[in-house]
């Protein structure tokens, strides 16, 4: 308790110190913003809440790891992520979530859980429990006497997630497969109607999906660190941002995103690293919670 | 088959068969004690999540709330908790027979009730949430749960009590705790059974079937949940209470509240079983855990992805379940008893309207 207030004293006595960590926070919040979008996307699409979605982020981190130990610069890993991640989620959508998609929706929330305890416990077993982080080798800046950093690798990961969200972006406001899914997410039998063939549509955001998670890992690898069971993790921080942000509110999903990677470098530094999980679990309730109140306005149950 | 009552020979063929176990398989008592952990995780998930339609990833939740609540009551009686965690690594505290027997029945009862007043507080959070907001939190406050617990150092964080050492021999020991795990479930068995006859099944299936409509029909369904939540709660905290003392050390993450084995594994058993059904919960933990303790050991460190793989194909191929399968396939034999539909979200006739490719690229 000493500490916690000791480390809000010191916030307050150097101010510099909460402009590094919201810098910090905005930086990575990109990255959570970048695959909250992909959550929020299939969601959207196909009513799919992929639970698998942080352990997609972990492949696409390992992938860039093991780049790294081959030699290759990991920034290569964004492209290679991608592919792999893409056909990843190709074999999963044709074996599991074609299946899954017109039952109901705890069907489709046990099915990705089932295919994220895979995923965590393969990468497990092949790469050990070990954390690990590809190393970019790139500079450090260091601004305001040194109280202020910000690592490339960090900066880099900050651009390629805006410059791949806007990617994605265009894609679904200008290209003809994006007004498909745009059509299918409003109103999939109507789109049918229209002659849409929606179950390529649901196989390509599946896909799509994937692919940016892919990316959104291979980042995480080179600006932070991975872990077999960190995927956890990141799938609740993003069903958080969705949640909080409202699936078909896509500014408001990746501010959320933003805010998120805030709050939990502000959070890390008050409370100490080891709360880390702890306080995503209690955002998500925190978020649950006031979710609840505002619909408890347009229910009148019979108490 | 259906009902379990004093006057059905199912319920005295069951005694007999659960109080025969043990003898005729000395070794196994503590795998066929585990079974009737199982059979009871089974039972207790399907109350909400068969009966009432409401998919909960959390109950394990009340499990681990009924361990602690029991070792803290066991060793606070007569200790001082604080100390007692502290010091464990260093001294050895000795309980006497009367000691152990007393904090172990009351530290029990404690349990469940502890569960119970949870589960009452934790139904007025968890309620307002549907489907899948549901399902995620009430794993939130599962995870929620195992993480206090293991930052809180009063009860010995994230390395855990260890418990009273029972006082006799280890063949008692075995003895003793598979007949109260057994009684346990065998109680829990009767109880729904009569339970699910009642005016209250009923009214938990008409919310699973439709909330609204329920509700519209005058059923204060807030209450039902509540009263459903709290006695799954109930037998969840004193099974908590009791295999903590069977293993005789607790621990937050992995025995107290685990959420990726036991808590998945309640999900599995009621869904190979048949869900909704009572024997459904009862076969599908049998089938699971004997399969479990046959194959777990070949797979070498495997067994987790057989875990997951198990669950996709159950989930994805075969969601009536066991029972649910024979009641579709034998439905005179089952006359009476509606087992409930797997319900498919989109209407199937709009399905392959458009198989023309092409347009959309």
């Amino acid at each position: 308790m000493d500490q916690v207030i000791g480390n809000i004293s010191i916030l307050e006595s150097t101010p510099i110190f909460n402009l590094g960590l919201l810098i910090d926070g905005l930086l990575i919040g990109s990255i959570f913003a970048l695959a909250a979008y992909g959550l929020a996307l299939v969601w959207g699409v196909m009513n799919v809440k992929n639970l698998a979605q942080g352990d997609f982020i972990m492949i696409g981190g390992y992938l860039t790891w093991s780049l790294g130990k081959l030699g290759i610069h990991p920034l290569f890993g964004v492209p290679v992520a991608i592919v792999v991640l893409w056909c990843i989620g190709f074999v999963l959508y044709r074996t599991v979530i074609s299946k899954v998609i017109e039952r109901d929706l705890f069907t489709s929330l046990l099915a990705t859980f089932g295919i994220a305890i895979v995923i965590q416990q393969s990468i497990n077993l092949t790469f050990g429990p070990d954390t690990q982080s590809a190393n970019a080798d790139l500079p450090t800046w260091s601004f305001a006497d040194g109280l202020i950093t910000v690592t490339a690798t960090r900066l880099i990961g900050f651009v390629m997630a805006v410059l791949l969200a806007l990617a994605v972006i265009l894609f679904m406001k200008k290209s003809r497969m994006g007004q498909a899914i745009r059509a299918t997410a409003q109103d999939a039998r109507a789109a049918r109607v229209l002659g849409i063939d929606t179950e390529k549509v649901y196989q390509f955001t599946f896909c799509l999906n994937a692919a940016i998670c892919g990316a959104a890992g291979a980042l995480v690898a080179m600006v932070w660190t991975v872990q077999p069971f960190l995927g956890t993790t990141y799938s609740i921080r993003l069903f958080v941002v969705v949640t909080a942000a409202g699936f078909g509110n896509l500014p408001g999903v990746i501010a959320a995103g933003f805010g998120m990677g805030v709050f939990e470098q502000f959070g890390g530094f008050i409370l100490g690293a080891e709360f880390q999980q702890a306080l995503i679990v209690l955002l998500l309730l925190m978020v649950l919670g006031t979710r609840q109140l505002q619909q408890l306005r347009f229910r009148q149950a019979v108490q | 088959m259906s009902s379990v009552s004093p006057r059905s020979p199912t319920f005295w063929l069951l005694l007999l068969a659960g109080v025969a176990a043990p003898l005729a398989f000395p070794d196994y008592t503590n795998q066929i004690a585990v079974l009737w952990l199982m059979i009871i995780f089974s039972l207790t998930w399907d109350i909400l999540g068969g009966q009432m339609g409401y998919n909960s990833l959390g109950n394990i939740f009340f499990f681990g709330v009924g361990m602690y609540t029991c070792a803290v009551a066991q060793i606070g009686l007569f200790y001082d908790v604080g100390m007692y965690t502290a010091g464990s690594r260093t001294t050895h505290i000795v309980f006497s027979d009367f000691q152990y027997f007393t904090g172990f029945a009351l530290g029990s009862i404690a349990a469940g009730l502890m569960s119970a007043a949870f589960a009452a507080v934790a139904s007025f959070f968890v309620f307002g949430l549907r489907g899948p907001y549901f399902a995620i939190g009430t794993l939130g406050v599962a995870v929620a749960g195992a993480e206090l617990m293991a930052s809180w150092d009063w009860v010995g964080a994230a390395s855990g009590i260890s418990l009273p050492v029972f006082p006799g021999t280890p063949e008692t020991q075995k003895l003793f705790f598979y007949l109260l795990l057994f009684g346990l479930a065998f109680v829990l068995l009767v109880f729904l059974s009569w339970l699910y006859s009642t005016r209250f099944g009923l009214a938990i299936n008409a919310i699973r079937d439709d909330e609204e409509k329920a509700e519209a029909m005058g059923l204060h369904t807030r209450a039902y949940k509540r009263a459903a939540l709290v006695i799954a709660a109930f037998f969840l905290g004193i099974a908590g209470a009791l295999f903590g003392n069977m293993t005789g050390f607790i621990e937050p993450r992995d025995i107290a509240f685990p959420t990726t084995t036991f808590n998945i594994f309640m999900v599995l058993m009621v869904l190979l079983g048949g869900k909704g059904t009572l024997w459904g919960p009862v076969v599908g933990a049998v089938v699971f855990h004997v399969i479990k303790e046959v194959t777990w050991t070949y797979f070498l460190g495997w067994q987790f992805i057989a875990l997951g793989v198990l669950i996709v194909v159950i989930v994805v191929y075969f969601q009536q379940g066991i029972v649910g399968w024979l009641m579709e396939r034998y439905p005179a034999r089952f006359a009476g008893s509606a087992a409930p539909k797997v319900k498919a979200e989109a209407p199937a006739l709009t399905r392959g309207l458009a198989p023309h490719p092409g347009v959309a690229e």
